[in-house]
C-alpha cells in the first residue's frame, strides 16, 4: 500500500460515511427503472430528503484519492458507482457523510468544487442546439474562459481527440464514439484539476475503446486525478493504480489491482452449472485436492482451485454417477473477476 | 493536451450567467423562425379573422380591434415566454440531460434557473414586438392605440414576460413530460380563453361571478396591463394593481419555480 515516487499532498477526493438513500419512486413513475439493477443506479431522478425509507445507494463509503491518481471504482450495475460519481460532481446531495473535492465540500462550496471538475457522463449528452465547436466554446464560457482562449483550446482538443475535421458538425451527425470523445473534449476545455469518467466505454467498439484507453493514460501522465466507474475488470486491471471493489454501496476491497489480485482465493475459478441442485456435488468438490474454496448456489457451483485439469475430471464422473447432466463450464484464471465473485458471490457483467 | 491549472481561479457569478445566456440566445437565433411560428402563428391568425375579416363582413363591430390588439399582444408575450423556458426544460429533465453541461458551470444551480427565466423575457420580447406591427398591419388603423406611454408599456411587458417565465420554470421542472400535451389542453387553452385577451375585464360586469373568478389567470393582468398602457382612453384595469400583481406571481412563481428545478437538478 505504500506509495512510492509521489510527494505526499492534499488528497484530491476525500469521503467520510458517505451514504445516500433515494426515495422510493411514487408510483409507476419511472417505468424504465429495471427492477434488480434500479438500486442506486438512477442517480439522476427523485429527491432526496430527510432519511425515509428508500433504496439505499451509498452505505457509508469512505475513499481518499491522491492528488494525480488514476482511481477506478469497480462493481456491478447498481453497486453504487454512479451515486458516488454524483455525490462527487455535486450532482447528487450525500443523505448523510461528508465528501471533498480538491479540498472544497460538494455541499458548502459547489461552486468551488465544480470550478475544479470535468465530468464525462455515462451516456453522452452533447448539447444538441451547438455544434461540436460551440459545445466546446459555450462550455469554457461557463468557466469565464475568454472566447478567443477556448477557440483555440478547442481546436488542440478536437484535433487531439481525432474530431477536429467535425468543428462545424452539428452533435447529432456525430457517432457514438466521436460524441463520447466530444464529452471528453468537453470534460476538459476548462483545465480541470479531477476528471470524473463514469463508464466511459460502455457501447463503444473495441477499437474506440483502445484509443479512449490511449487518451485516458494520456491524461494522467500529465498530472491530472482520474476517477473512473467500470463494470470491465480488465479496463480497471489496465488503467487504474488503485481499485475500489463497491457493491450494494459498500467499499469491499481498495488496493492496486495486482494486489486485489492476490487476495483472490487461490487459482482459476471453475463454474459448473447442472441440471439439477449442485449442492451435493459441492460437498464432492470440497474433498478434492487443491480446492480453496466451494460455493454452491442452485444449479450452480463456484470451485475454487489451484489447477482446474485435477477438478473437471473427477466432477464429470461424480456428476455422471449421481445422474446429473453438467450442463456448462466456465473457466476464470485469477484476477479481478474471481476476486469480485468470491468478495460478492455474484458475477460483475 | 495542457496540464491542470494550478489553482482554478474564481469565476464571478454574472459572467457565468452572461455565458449561459449567450448559449441560449444562439440557440434562439437558430430557431428563430420555427420559435416565431410557434408563438406567434395561433394568436396572428385570430387577429385575421377577428380584426380583418369579421369586422369587414360586419359581425363585429370595428372598434373591437382596440380592446383585441392588447389582448393579443399579451398572448404572445406569455406564451412565447412559458413555452421557450418550459419546452426545454420539460425535455433537458426528462430524456435528453443536455443541460447537464451548465448545471456543472461554477455557480449555484439557481443560477442557471434563473438565467433560464431571463431568457424567457428575451424571447417573450422578441415574439412581442414581432407581432405587434403585424397585428397593426392587419387590422388597419386603430383611433385609441398609442405608444406615448413607452416607460410603462416596457415596465408591463417586462412584468408580464418575467410573470410568464417563472410560471415556464415552474410548469417545466414540475410537470410529468408525458403530461405536457396534457398541460397545454388544460391549462393554457382555459388562460387564453379566459386571460380577458379577447375581451376587456370591465366587460364582464354583467357576469359579476366570472369577473371575479378569472382574476386567478395570470394572463388578466397581462391582458389588461397592454390596454392601459397601449389603450389608455378604453376601460381598463388599474395599472397599479396590474403591476403589483404581476409582481406578486413573479415572486411567488420564481420562489416555487426555483425549488421544483432545483429538486429535479440535484438528486
Amino acid at each position: 500500500m505504500k506509495d512510492v515516487g509521489r510527494e505526499v499532498v492534499d488528497p484530491a477526493i476525500r469521503t467520510e460515511g458517505l451514504r445516500k438513500v433515494y426515495p422510493l419512486p411514487a408510483g409507476a413513475r419511472d417505468p424504465a427503472a429495471g427492477t434488480g439493477a434500479a438500486q442506486g443506479a438512477k442517480g439522476e431522478r427523485g429527491a432526496g430528503r430527510a432519511e425515509a425509507p428508500g433504496i439505499v445507494a451509498l452505505d457509508g463509503l469512505d475513499l481518499e484519492i491522491r492528488a494525480g491518481e488514476f482511481f477506478g471504482l469497480l462493481g456491478p450495475n447498481g453497486a453504487g458507482k454512479t451515486t458516488t460519481i454524483g455525490i462527487l460532481t455535486t450532482r447528487v446531495r450525500p443523505t448523510a457523510g461528508r465528501a471533498f473535492v480538491a479540498g472544497a465540500d460538494v455541499v458548502r462550496e459547489e461552486a468551488a468544487v465544480k470550478r475544479r471538475i470535468g465530468v464525462v457522463p455515462q451516456r453522452p449528452n452533447p448539447d444538441r442546439g451547438l455544434t461540436v465547436l460551440e459545445n466546446l466554446v459555450f462550455h469554457a464560457a461557463y468557466f469565464g474562459i475568454r472566447r478567443q482562449v477556448a477557440a483555440v483550446r478547442a481546436r488542440e482538443l478536437l484535433e487531439v481527440l481525432g474530431l477536429a475535421e467535425r468543428a462545424r458538425a452539428k452533435v447529432d451527425e456525430l457517432s457514438g464514439g466521436q460524441q463520447q470523445r466530444l464529452m471528453i473534449a468537453r470534460a476538459l476545455i476548462h483545465e480541470p484539476q479531477v476528471l470524473f469518467l463514469d463508464e466511459p466505454t460502455v457501447g463503444l467498439d473495441p477499437q474506440a475503446r483502445l484509443a479512449l484507453w490511449e487518451i485516458l493514460r494520456r491524461l494522467h501522465a500529465e498530472g491530472r486525478t482520474i476517477v473512473m466507474t467500470t463494470h470491465y475488470m480488465e479496463e480497471a486491471d489496465r488503467l487504474c493504480e488503485r481499485v475500489a471493489i463497491i457493491d450494494r454501496g459498500r467499499l469491499l476491497a481498495l488496493d492496486r489491482p495486482e494486489a486485489l489480485k492476490r487476495q483472490a482465493p487461490g487459482g482459476t475459478l471453475i463454474e459448473f452449472t447442472f441440471d439439477g441442485e449442485a449442492v451435493p456435488l459441492g460437498e464432492v468438490a470440497r474433498r478434492l485436492p487443491g480446492v480453496t474454496r466451494v460455493e454452491a448456489n442452485r444449479h450452480a457451483l463456484r470451485v475454487f482451485a489451484v489447477r482446474a485439469g485435477e477438478v473437471i475430471p473427477p466432477m464429470v464422473r461424480e456428476a455422471e454417477q449421481g445422474g446429473r447432466m453438467i450442463v456448462d463450464i466456465h473457466l476464470t484464471p485469477p484476477s479481478l473477476e474471481t476476486l469480485f465473485v468470491s468478495l460478492t458471490g455474484r458475477k460483475l457483467e | 493536451m495542457r496540464s491542470p491549472a494550478a489553482v482554478a481561479e474564481r469565476v464571478s457569478p454574472v459572467r457565468v450567467f452572461g455565458a449561459l445566456l449567450l448559449r441560449d440566445l444562439r440557440v434562439a437565433q437558430r430557431e428563430l423562425p420555427y420559435f416565431l411560428i410557434r408563438t406567434t402563428l395561433q394568436p396572428l391568425l385570430f387577429i385575421v379573422v377577428f380584426g380583418s375579416v369579421l369586422p369587414r363582413m360586419g359581425f363585429v363591430q370595428r372598434g373591437y380591434n382596440a380592446a383585441l390588439l392588447p389582448g393579443i399582444l399579451a398572448i404572445s408575450l406569455a406564451f412565447a415566454s412559458v413555452q421557450s423556458v418550459a419546452l426545454p426544460m420539460v425535455a433537458d429533465f426528462g430524456w435528453t440531460k443536455e443541460i447537464e453541461d451548465r448545471l456543472l458551470a461554477p455557480v449555484p444551480i439557481r443560477v442557471v434557473a434563473l438565467e433560464k427565466v431571463a431568457s424567457g423575457v428575451i424571447q417573450g420580447l422578441i415574439a412581442a414586438l414581432f407581432v405587434l406591427p403585424i397585428a397593426r398591419l392587419i387590422m388597419g388603423p386603430i383611433a385609441a392605440l398609442t405608444v406615448s406611454h413607452g416607460g410603462e408599456l416596457v415596465a408591463v411587458t417586462l412584468l408580464g414576460a418575467a410573470a410568464f417565465s417563472v410560471l415556464g420554470l415552474l410548469l417545466g421542472t414540475a410537470i410529468n413530460p408525458q403530461q405536457i400535451g396534457l398541460m397545454f389542453s388544460i391549462i393554457v387553452a382555459p388562460m387564453i380563453f379566459f386571460g380577458c385577451a379577447y375581451y376587456p375585464w370591465a366587460g364582464l360586469d354583467a357576469m359579476p361571478l366570472l369577473k371575479y373568478a378569472v382574476l386567478i389567470n395570470p394572463l388578466v393582468y397581462v391582458s389588461e396591463g397592454m390596454r392601459a398602457v397601449l389603450t389608455p382612453g378604453l376601460p381598463h384595469m388599474h395599472l397599479g394593481v396590474v403591476s403589483l400583481a404581476l409582481a406578486a406571481i413573479t415572486a411567488a412563481g420564481w420562489v416555487a419555480g426555483a425549488a421544483t428545478f432545483e429538486r429535479r437538478a440535484v438528486s
